[in-house]
């Protein structure tokens, strides 16, 4: 969905430069909740303030809603059909994989991560083994695991700053 | 049916999750199936997986996999439950912080949250991976998940390809 808001947005409507979009999203992705969702709600809001947001977000949502509701409503009637059960247990299975391969893909973008490549590792491995291993509650794995990364790449960015500061 | 109790509780939950949903809404989907399957036993493991298969084949924000899961649960209810305790709080935080971070962005504060969140973020996303894969008995389904994640890896293959190739394999009773 990222990728069609970012052709409509800046090469079709031109209401944003490219440079604007990555800024909008990069805030949109450190930020909780859906990236899309936060992307649609600044723009509105850079534009047209808080009506612009809630407009863009129910937008982007209404419709998309009913159609997912009636799927489900479909689905639950026909959920007893073995063929529909084994299409969904295949699409669950595809959504699985485009989940992990999503997660390969962003693996690239640490590499300019200002803390060093086994810093990240060992983060990244930590969340997966507490939460998808041990299967504890997200919230303190994010609050422990975030509170020490912050610590760690505040640390990191220091002398950068003073580096680029000198030259 | 569910009680009116079940349903705040759920709110509550959701609306904490909402929080914690850096990298969108599917980071947290380890929680609600430990609050939603495990705790409450509102879903059985095969809704909760069609709930994100649902949604992923469906036009519009993958967002949408919440209120499956709460129309599941709880008919219009429980998508009002789950859909608007996971949008409130982060459309309002994202709506403060737009206004609050854009002239800060050069701030060290917001750059180290950035750098470190983001192994965490993609670690979280592998978690989601696993226990959706997980949850399936047997190893067939195996197969098209770990095809499906090559492919979205190394190509730029269309997602509703992918999907619908899923779907056949399914309804064939291969997997």
């Amino acid at each position: 969905m990222l990728a069609v808001a970012q052709r409509v947005l800046c090469e079709q409507k031109r209401w944003l430069s490219r440079d604007q979009f990555v800024e909008i999203l990069s805030l949109a992705q450190i930020l909780p909740g859906p990236n899309v969702c936060n992307v649609a709600l600044m723009i509105g809001d850079r534009f047209f303030g808080w009506r612009g947001a809630f407009a863009a977000l129910a937008g982007m949502m209404a419709v998309p809603l009913v159609i997912v509701l009636v799927i489900t409503a479909l689905y639950s009637q026909y959920a007893s059909n073995t063929a529909v059960a084994g299409a969904l247990r295949g699409m669950g299975a595809v959504a699985a994989g485009l989940i992990i391969g999503t997660g390969f893909k962003l693996v690239g973008a640490l590499r300019t991560n200002p803390m060093q490549t086994p810093v990240c590792a060992a983060l990244l491995v930590a969340a997966f083994a507490t939460v998808a291993l041990l299967r504890w509650p997200l919230v303190w794995v994010i609050l422990a695991l975030g509170a020490g990364a912050f610590a760690l790449a505040w640390q990191r960015l220091k002398p950068r700053i003073a580096a680029q500061g000198r030259s | 049916m569910i009680s009116s109790s079940a349903l705040f509780t759920l709110f509550g939950h959701f609306l904490l999750l909402s929080l914690l949903s850096i990298g969108g809404a599917i980071t947290v989907a380890p929680d609600m199936h430990r609050v939603m399957v495990d705790q409450m036993s509102l879903l059985s493991d095969a809704q909760f997986n069609a709930s994100i298969a649902i949604a992923q084949a469906s036009p519009g924000p993958n967002v949408l996999f919440v209120a499956v899961m709460g129309y599941q649960a709880a008919g219009l209810a429980g998508v009002a439950a789950t859909l608007f305790g996971i949008m409130l709080p982060s459309t309002t935080l994202a709506l403060a912080a737009a206004r609050w971070g854009h002239a800060r962005r050069e701030w060290r504060a917001v750059q180290a949250f950035k750098a470190g969140m983001a192994p965490i973020v993609i670690g979280l996303l592998f978690s989601t991976g696993w226990i959706l894969s997980a949850q399936t008995p047997g190893w067939h389904h195996i197969i098209p998940t770990v095809v499906a994640a090559l492919l979205v890896w190394r190509t730029r293959m269309h997602l509703l390809l992918l999907v619908g190739a899923g779907a056949f394999v399914g309804a064939m009773g291969w997997v």
